[in-house]
């Protein structure tokens, strides 16, 4: 029996957390990689990266709308056509400042839409693909900051519960199939997102850590990934915290 | 603005620190953020990679391959890829940097700018005498593509070049041949400086790795270690332990109350576990790579590492002089390493490495006593025709810079002058 290539696809490939996904994968294994982003000349760099890592391996790079859903559609249907998804990671994301949220209705607008809505259409457009094959694995980074809402991220947060809903629904639908749905919960991690965060002096995970649970966590088909796993605890007690003590806390 | 301190940990001031982490955009930023340093991974222990109040371009993003053929062993990469990254993944591949310093927790621009030794110098002479092609962005936007045989005054300058010429983008570096990740390896106790470099002159024809711990106290007995790589193919896998310094101690843990037990009973354990053995290369050449942040035992004062290299003729007696000058401060260092280096000329205009002898001592900031033990220690040194290690020092004072880098005046116009660093101001004024 010849041993066939994992297909794998990442949209929002040129995130920093996707991108230390991907060096995990083909390291494990030659794959047969899908890159889909904006910014095609960032993702040839990680492609020539990926290839000079791991030469079996095949990488794609494919420009995608991420809000569109007809293009969406598009897009993800020249993927299914030429063979079936092994594992699909939607890793795009975007974090103003809520500030400026609460100021500027067109960028709250957007925040919603790259958050919440564009990774729901591109998982929506490969659930019933999966489903027909009953095989494959779609996992979605949502975020930690989706669990409770507060006053400092709460128009992020609050598209990244929609993503937590939405999985939640999605792993129902398909509790007695093949198909995994998974949700990603990173915590603050070192990346370009919160470059800012590190100027105050926060303390970040680095992203080949929280790659490397992610990547863990899908091959032991685990349905929710908290990345480091101490977010799990962490947010247990968030969650718990009554909102007379909550709300007066400046968090 | 954040804190950011160096291996030695001897301060922790602010900086505006800028990630680099797209080649493409590189050139943006630096033209509109200088004057600056780059910086790599920090494990530089002194002032080479800071710019207190200024600016760091941090190169850790950069850590993209771009070609790699298999056939020459010929990779280009991004300046801000980690040496174990290579390694890692080029080993299996049969093939590992032919140079690397005592920790793979560098970055390639890191290991070009102070164009670092291993312990093979004399038979593969320095970092820079590796590398094929290196890409250089000047802080006016400028890109220089320099190699040994082109533009090779650009490529002089930057290799051993301290960060001062411009900002490393990509390297293209020669890889070298091996059979997989195992050495043989001996290690053979010597009881006195004649012993050492009998070892280290018979051992340098038939062994590539060569080094030596020595004890700083007891007069000059040591263990000496050479190895070869071997061909033997999958031994036993090796599963590194990992520990972790959780905290900076209230007090340097190694202190001169507990250095002369300490080293005495490490000598004994170790002069009891000599002879031949296998070892995979990461402990072997890396020791210290699976205690994270080591650097904390020193406390909150931190703490200075004193390397220095002497010519051959004067190396017996320096290495001496310097002994008992430290015997006698009382102040004392565990991480002794003394070597000789080989006669390969380095690549740079203010590479460190050149034959003879090379010693490097940790010490625990204890202020004033340990600078003035420097003093004394520098004095050796400069009348021995020596110099000090740029990666290593926090104080050299400026004339012994200047006497034991004679090609600083070659160096000079190639300077970026949009580049600045703690180090720069303090050992060339500006
Ligand atoms: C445990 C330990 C063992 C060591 N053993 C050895 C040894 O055996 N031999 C040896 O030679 N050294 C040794 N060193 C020193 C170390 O190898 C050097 O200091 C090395 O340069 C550190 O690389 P880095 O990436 O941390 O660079 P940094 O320390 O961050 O920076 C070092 C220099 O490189 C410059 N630089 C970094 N990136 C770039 C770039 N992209 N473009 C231009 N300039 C750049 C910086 O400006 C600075 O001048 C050791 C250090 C430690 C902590
Ligand atoms: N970093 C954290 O602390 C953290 C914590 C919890 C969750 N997360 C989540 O982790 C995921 C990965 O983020 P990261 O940390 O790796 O950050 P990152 O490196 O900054 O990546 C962000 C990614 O989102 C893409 N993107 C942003 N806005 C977009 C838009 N309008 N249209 C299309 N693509 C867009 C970016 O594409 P370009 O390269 O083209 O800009 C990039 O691929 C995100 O979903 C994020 O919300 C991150």
């Amino acid at each position: 029996m010849s041993t066939k290539k994992q297909r794998i696809v990442i949209i929002g490939a040129t995130s920093l957390i996707a991108e230390h996904c991907a060096r995990l994968w083909v390291m494990q294994a030659s794959s047969d990689m899908i890159l889909v982003g904006r910014d095609s000349a960032r993702m040839e760099q990680i492609a020539t990266d990926l290839k000079v890592r791991s030469p079996g391996s095949q990488i794609k790079c494919m420009q995608a709308d991420f809000i569109a859903a007809d293009k969406i559609t598009e897009l993800v249907a020249s993927i299914k056509n030429e063979g079936a998804v092994d594992i699909v990671l939607i890793a795009h994301g975007s974090l103003p400042d809520q500030q400026k949220c609460q100021q500027d209705l067109l960028l709250c607008q957007d925040t919603l839409l790259i958050n919440g809505l564009s990774p729901v259409l591109f998982a929506e457009a490969f659930a019933t693909s999966m489903q027909k094959a009953n095989r494959g694995t779609l996992a979605i980074i949502g975020s930690v900051a989706g669990d409770r809402g507060r006053k400092s991220n709460y128009i992020y947060g609050s598209a990244k519960g929609l993503v937590s809903r939405y999985v939640q629904g999605m792993q129902h639908r398909f509790a007695n199939t093949r198909v995994k749905i998974v949700l990603i919960k990173p915590g603050p991690t070192d990346t370009p997102m919160t470059s800012h965060l590190k100027q105050q002096g926060a303390k970040l995970a680095s992203a080949e850590e929280v790659a490397l649970h992610i990547v863990n966590g899908i091959s032991k088909g685990a349905l929710t990934i908290y990345a480091p796993p101490i977010w799990k605890l962490i947010m247990m007690i968030v969650r718990h915290i009554p909102a007379f003590l909550f709300n007066r806390l400046n968090i | 603005m954040v804190a950011v301190s160096s291996w030695g940990r001897l301060n922790r001031l602010e900086h505006d620190v800028i990630a680099i982490a797209d080649r493409r955009l590189a050139s943006q930023q630096i033209c509109q953020s200088h004057p600056g340093i780059a910086h790599g991974m920090g494990r530089s222990y002194g002032d080479v990679c800071l710019n207190p109040g200024g600016i760091l371009w941090k190169s850790t993003g950069l850590d993209r391959l771009i070609q790699f053929d298999e056939q020459t062993g010929r990779l280009v990469c991004e300046a801000g890829v980690l040496l174990r990254d290579i390694q890692r993944l080029m080993v299996p591949r049969g093939w590992m940097l032919a140079v690397t310093p005592g920790t793979q927790l560098v970055t390639v621009g890191g290991a070009i700018a102070n164009d670092v030794h291993g312990k093979n110098h004399h038979v593969h002479g320095s970092f820079g005498n590796h590398l094929l092609q290196l890409t250089l962005l000047r802080t006016d936007g400028e890109i220089i593509e320099c190699g040994p045989l082109h533009h090779a005054n650009w490529f002089a300058a930057t290799v051993g070049g301290l960060g001062l010429t411009g900002f490393i983008l990509t390297a293209e570096i020669q890889l070298r041949r091996v059979a997989g990740p195992w050495l043989e390896s001996e290690t053979i106790p010597y009881a006195n400086l004649e012993e050492f470099f009998t070892l280290a002159d018979d051992s340098e024809t038939g062994f590539e790795h060569t080094v030596s711990w020595i004890d700083c106290l007891s007069g000059g007995r040591g263990l000496f270690m050479r190895a070869n790589h071997s061909s033997h193919q999958q031994l036993f896998t090796n599963k590194p332990s990992k520990w972790r310094i959780p905290l900076v101690p209230p007090v340097s843990l190694i202190n001169k109350y507990n250095l002369a037990p300490f080293n005495s009973t490490y000598y004994h354990l170790k002069k009891s576990h000599t002879g031949r053995s296998i070892v995979h290369y990461e402990p072997f050449m890396y020791p210290l790579d699976n205690v994270q942040d080591w650097n904390r035992l020193y406390g909150p004062g931190g703490f200075y590492q004193y390397q220095s290299v002497v010519p051959r003729e004067a190396g017996m007696d320096a290495t001496r002089a310097m002994l008992q000058e430290i015997s006698r401060s009382g102040e004392g260092s565990f991480l002794a390493v003394l070597k000789t280096f080989g006669e390969i000329v380095s690549a740079g205009m203010l590479s460190f490495p050149r034959p003879g002898v090379t010693l490097a001592l940790d010490f625990p900031n204890n202020g004033e006593n340990t600078l003035r033990l420097f003093e004394r220690l520098d004095k050796i040194v400069g009348e021995a025709g020596g110099r000090i290690y740029a990666a290593k020092d926090a104080r050299m004072p400026r004339s012994l810079f200047v006497s034991g880098y004679p090609r600083l005046a070659e160096f000079m116009p190639l300077r970026d002058p949009g580049i600045s660093s703690a180090m720069s101001r303090r050992l060339i004024g500006s």
